[in-house]
């Protein structure tokens, strides 16, 4: 008997034959893979699988103006091919944020989309101007998936104009040269209309898509598996979903860029997105089946381009729809 | 870098069966020498096409450096769902992907306090990081003295690893099939007046714990516990093992066990309100607010 075992290195990320740049509105990236917010942290643990540096960027965890508990656990449960989770922001807060873990992305090198979340269009705003000037920040993601507690907590991502107020205000304290990105639900009857809201109040791109509201159930207990009754769906189960909306958005809004997320695993999953609409693509819960999933998207990506013989990413993006 | 995890492409060595429990050996290259009693190694499970997304975490029994077929991991798993059904009966090569070692191990007492006795106390299968433990104690010339319980004699694990390494083993079960009839914490006041215990170590079920931790500190004395939250990741980056537990401050904040623990002084947790956000926890909600 006898085994070969290795251990796991960071694959190759450059592949000198495809050009891999990606752009999110004026910014641009070396290569179209990131992380997908609340699934990365502020990027610290990860670095201990690869380097931060090689990814297009970090996306941290949504930070919003106060630490944040989290709700109660049960947290998560695995459901076929994906999970629900209802962690409930928890985090350390702007002021911590701005203190330990920004400064950290930026010396490792990493360049840094930070999302924001907020409870109401001032937490937001404040947020953004926190924000401004901060070294590191390449763009701001704004998870929109909240609850407005000021309209007996409606979700601002499933309403066209609480949406686009949270943008418009965002991106008024924002400085012009850092890209808005507005974080999109799928959790709505039409998301081009959303889109189309977020992008007339000064949205430079999209994030797609966010967790579907999801449920699950204890056959013993006969009670909800998740202490927060309901979470987010994510994982592989729900890249359909994320390819549906990328196309439908791509296709009413062609000039506007799409960060792509939802159910990416591998190389093929983010080809699939990328060829639906998006500039870029985001790597959520795969990383808890394989922190170094990013990297491994990134490698195989390439070699899917490069096996159906496109020369660049931008000549990828959205291509399914010229076919 | 070099003392944080590994991620380590590993492969099934052996199986074996150990009364209601699995023994899995793995062939994982790197993650011996960095291991420490109490560390845990989360696992993929269910081969490459599978739908079980998240990491299984388990105690890490035993290590080798220098394996015939490279460096080992030894697990010691109870099936409990679809991950831990496929790691049972998985054969020699299979691949599995290996992360750790992981978390904050057991912390041992300073090398110049020769002489300290320490009680161990481990629950089913929470005695797997034990025995790790009390080799590493009695290199630094600590007493050790063993507690172990489970449901039933088949739930017991490493009886006769304790006995080879302790002053003294006592055994309960619940339904009185070996030992003692009922809980370890029924033994453990007199095992711990008896070996003079300055310091307890326990693995096993919450509710053990957190009674262990109780009889610990009636004698004055803090109990390390090892914790078992629900974990997706294990490394750090979800957030969903988090428990109540206060800080040297005094607060209470939600803290992730993967990264925090699993290893956590007893008397720190907020075991009565673990699966809650106790009032008054950093970031907890206020009235009115979120
Ligand atoms: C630090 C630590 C050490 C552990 N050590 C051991 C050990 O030595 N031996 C052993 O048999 N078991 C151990 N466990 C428990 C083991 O991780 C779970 O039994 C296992 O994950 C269940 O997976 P499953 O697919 O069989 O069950 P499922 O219920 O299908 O699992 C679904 C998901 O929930 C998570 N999950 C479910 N139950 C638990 C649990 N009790 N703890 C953590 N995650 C859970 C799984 O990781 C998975 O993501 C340990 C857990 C932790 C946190
Ligand atoms: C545990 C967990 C936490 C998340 N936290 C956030 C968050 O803080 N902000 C946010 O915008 N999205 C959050 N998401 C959503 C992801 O960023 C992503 O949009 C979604 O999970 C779909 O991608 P995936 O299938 O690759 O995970 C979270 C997802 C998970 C699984
Ligand atoms: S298991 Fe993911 S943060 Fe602890």
């Amino acid at each position: 008997m006898s085994f070969h075992v290795r251990t796991v290195e960071p694959p190759r990320v450059e592949a000198p034959h495809i050009d891999l740049t990606a752009r999110l509105g004026d910014v641009v990236l070396p290569n179209p893979v990131l992380t997908a917010s609340g699934c990365a942290a502020a990027g610290r643990e990860l670095a201990q699988f690869f380097d931060v540096a090689d990814l297009g960027a970090v996306v941290t965890k949504s930070i919003m103006l106060a630490a944040r508990s989290g709700r109660a656990t049960p947290r998560m449960a695995e459901t076929a091919s994906g999970m629900l989770n209802s962690i409930g922001l928890q985090g350390p807060g702007i002021d911590a944020f701005l203190e330990h873990d920004l400064p950290w992305l930026h010396e490792h090198g990493a360049r840094t989309v930070v999302s924001i979340a907020g409870g109401s269009v001032e937490e937001y705003a404040e947020l953004a101007r926190r924000l401004r000037g901060a070294p590191g920040m390449l763009a701001l993601e704004v998870n929109i998936s909240c609850p407005n507690v000021e309209n007996r907590g409606l979700v601002f991502a499933c309403d066209p104009d609480a949406a686009a107020a949270v943008v418009g205000a965002v991106r008024r304290h924002t400085a012009p040269a850092v890209p808005v990105l507005a974080k999109l639900s799928p959790d709505v009857t039409d998301i081009v209309s959303i889109a189309r809201a977020c992008v007339d109040a000064g949205a430079d791109g999209l994030s797609m898509i966010n967790t579907l509201l999801g449920m699950a159930l204890d056959l013993d207990t006969m009670r909800p598996v998740l202490a927060g009754v309901t979470g987010g769906l994510s994982g592989r189960a729900i890249k359909p979903v994320a390819v549906r909306c990328i196309w439908q958005v791509h296709a009413a809004l062609p000039q506007v860029p799409i960060l792509g997320m939802g159910g990416v695993a591998s190389g093929r999953d983010a080809v699939e997105l990328v060829l639906a609409g998006a500039s870029a693509v985001s790597v959520g819960t795969a990383i808890f089946h394989d922190p170094s999933a990013p990297v491994r998207v990134l490698a195989e990506l390439t070699e899917v381009l490069d096996a159906r013989g496109f020369t660049t990413l931008a000549d990828a993006v959205g291509h399914a729809h010229r076919q | 870098m070099s003392d944080g995890p590994l991620q380590v492409a590993g492969q099934v060595l052996s199986t074996k069966r150990v009364g209601a429990y699995h023994h899995l050996t793995l062939v994982a290259p790197g993650i011996a020498e960095r291991t420490r009693p109490g560390h845990f190694v989360a696992l993929a499970t269910g081969g490459p096409d599978s739908g079980l997304t998240l990491r299984r975490a388990f105690s890490i029994y035993k290590v080798d450096t220098r394996g015939v077929y490279g460096g080992t991991v030894e697990v010691v798993l109870a099936v409990h769902g679809a991950g831990t059904a496929w790691l049972a009966v998985q054969h020699p090569h299979t691949p599995v992907d290996v992360v750790g070692p992981l978390g904050r191990p057991f912390s041992l007492p300073k090398d110049t306090q020769r002489g300290v006795s320490a009680t161990l106390v481990g629950g089913g299968y929470g005695s797997a990081p034990l025995f790790a433990l009390a080799e590493a104690l009695r290199s630094r010339g600590c007493r050790v003295d063993f507690v172990l319980g489970a449901a039933s004699a088949d739930r017991l694990f490493g009886v006769l690893d304790a006995k080879r390494m302790a002053s003294t083993v006592a055994v309960t079960t619940d339904d009185g099939t070996a030992g003692t009839r009922g809980r370890v914490t029924d033994v453990l006041p007199e095992v711990m007046a008896a070996a003079h215990s300055d310091v307890v170590y326990a693995c096993g079920p919450m509710a053990m714990l957190q009674a262990v931790t109780a009889v610990a500190a009636r004698r004055g004395v803090v109990a390390q516990c090892a914790v078992e939250e629900s974990m997706a990741c294990g490394i750090g980056v979800c957030m969903t093992c988090v428990l109540p537990v206060v800080g040297d401050d005094g607060q209470t904040r939600m803290v992730r066990s993967c990264v925090d623990g699993p290893v956590f002084p007893g008397d720190r947790v907020r075991w009565d309100d673990v699966g809650t956000v106790p009032a008054g926890t950093v970031g907890a909600p206020v009235a009115g607010g979120h």
